[in-house]
């Protein structure tokens, strides 16, 4: 049992503190955020987008059809359809190999690439909170003389968000866990650093369990701070 | 979640074609062009049965009857999968002559790289067999046998660089290595250990994979060992080696420290198929000389 100790001791020290290895794992971790930040927006930005587009395209009415929206609602299916039936890991290596080829920021590749294929989930999600509002909440706004954006900013979408932040909260979390596949195009996250170091050490058990710990409690504050937003938004549901 | 089931799918392929490894009778030399892509899907080593077999000798192997041979197959010429899902390369030949000896059969685990050591170290894999350079450090970790051949780092770069000499690969440059390899180790290494530091090296999970980035422009150069070096630039127009070495080195076969029995018993197998030459015919099968 002592030896046990004292070896998991001396394994502690090779994996963290020698060579001031945990200052990689430091540097891997805020690579990770960056990353899952910047896709974040992106993911957002494009979710809404192709939302607003899609449920725009199916609430019109039969009789008179747009055409230039038909168009651009069957790019965003295309969109969804292709990211949402490939692997990340295979979009990762589409991008970092082929698109961006001969691009050296990787963190700018890693996060167009998780940005992208987050926005094709999130896109679904946000389309489900504004399908799940009846559409006589829009009838009415507009017969009161409301433009179509000032509905769905003031009416639908603070509605929507109510119903979906469970499905964003587990979107995120899944984005920031995802953020460990960058590997592959040589993007040092936490993974990679732990990786390295176990390359360096032949020590599997710290680094490993180390960052598995780490990527835990980030999920874990995530989560609880998912909590305090929806408990916040509840707020007005009695009164 | 549902974005790792590609990955396991992946995984469960690379296990059942690993089962059909070890024979090769491929022609020498002309690797098959840029295996980046197979070589990724990692083998997730089926759980092999704990119990410790017992062979005739008196050395036991992770399964009964079997040799399994932990190695990244993207590593050309010592080892890298054949065109028909299999393994080949000098590695795997030395590897299969070494099984016969010993009365087992060879089972090739492909893996990263950086994983090879640590496999054989927790008793997944019996040898370590990857192009593996005997350094200070992985002696404290594993066994090695005699060296069985002598590998060079040298440094490949595009046509008209203006990285001439090993020197010029300070001035700023990003350098391309494989994850956990002696490239990596010593390249990122501090400015004060001879290295270039962490910041000037990008780490690919394999060989191919930093061609493919040399290629791209998103590294100046790449340090790996000579004669995967060679079948990279033998596939790739506009790549050269420079002239200049980066650092020469001893290939081994590395083995647990738990298992003195078996390292005898590999090692000795080792020397009379160096004795006999048979190692030498098959290097010269797959590095004609030049």
């Amino acid at each position: 049992m002592g030896t046990l100790f004292s070896d998991l001791a001396s394994q502690f020290h090779q994996s963290f503190i020698e060579a001031d290895r945990w200052q990689r794992y430091l540097a891997g971790i805020g690579v990770s955020f960056t990353v899952t930040l910047g896709a974040l927006c992106i993911g957002v930005i494009l979710g809404i987008l192709v939302a607003v587009i899609r449920t725009l395209h199916d609430q019109q009415r039969s009789t008179d059809r747009r055409v230039l929206l038909g168009i651009i609602n069957k790019i965003c299916e295309f969109y969804t359809t292709v990211i949402r039936g490939t692997p990340m890991m295979v979009q990762l290596l589409i991008m970092g190999f082929v698109i961006f080829r001969s691009s050296r920021n990787l963190v700018g590749v890693a996060i167009l690439s998780l940005g992208i294929n987050s926005g094709a989930y999130t896109a679904e999600i946000i389309r489900s909170g504004i399908m799940s509002i009846d559409p006589g909440q829009m009838e009415a706004g507009r017969s009161l003389g409301m433009d179509y954006i000032t509905v769905m900013k003031d009416i639908i979408i603070p509605q929507a968000i109510k119903n979906i932040l469970p499905a964003l909260g587990n979107e995120l979390i899944t984005l920031f866990k995802d953020t460990s596949l960058v590997t592959v195009i040589g993007l040092t996250d936490l993974t990679k650093a732990a990786q390295q170091i176990q390359a360096k050490t032949y020590q599997a058990f710290m680094p490993y369990i180390g960052i598995a710990i780490m990527y835990l409690t980030v999920v874990m504050i995530l989560t609880k701070l998912q909590g305090i937003l929806e408990r916040r938004m509840r707020q007005s549901d009695r009164r | 979640m549902k974005k790792y089931f590609a990955m396991i799918l992946a995984g469960m392929m690379a296990v059942s074609l690993a089962a059909c490894g070890g024979s090769s009778n491929a022609p020498a030399a002309a690797p098959a062009a840029e295996p980046a892509a197979e070589a990724e899907a990692q083998t997730e080593e089926a759980e092999a049965p704990e119990a410790e077999a017992q062979t005739d000798a008196a050395f036991t192997t992770v399964a009964a009857g079997e040799l399994h041979m932990a190695t990244n197959a993207a590593f050309p010429p010592y080892e890298m999968t054949s065109d028909n899902g299999g393994y080949e390369g000098i590695d795997v030949e030395i590897a299969t002559m070494i099984a016969q000896k010993l009365g087992l059969e060879l089972v090739v685990d492909d893996m990263e790289f950086g994983s090879v050591i640590t496999s054989v170290q927790s008793g997944k894999a019996d040898i370590a067999m990857a192009g593996l350079t005997v350094t200070e450090e992985r002696m404290k970790n594993v066994d090695f046998t005699e060296s069985y051949a002598t590998g060079v780092q040298v440094i490949i770069v595009p046509e008209g660089s203006d990285i001439q000499t090993v020197d010029d690969l300070a001035n700023d440059k990003m350098i391309g290595v494989q994850d956990g390899t002696t490239g990596y180790i010593y390249c990122s290494a501090p400015v004060e250990d001879g290295g270039y530091g962490e910041d000037h090296v990008t780490s690919y999970t394999n060989g191919a994979m930093a061609i493919e980035a040399l290629k791209g422009g998103k590294v100046d150069a790449v340090v790996i060992d000579n004669e995967p070096a060679k079948a990279f630039v033998a596939v790739n127009d506009g790549l050269k080696i420079l002239d200049t070495e980066y650092i020469v080195e001893n290939y081994a076969i590395g083995i647990s420290k738990d298992n003195p029995a078996l390292r005898d018993a590999v090692n000795n197998a080792l020397k009379e198929l160096i004795a006999d030459g048979s190692v030498q015919t098959i290097v010269d099968k797959y590095i004609t000389a030049e």
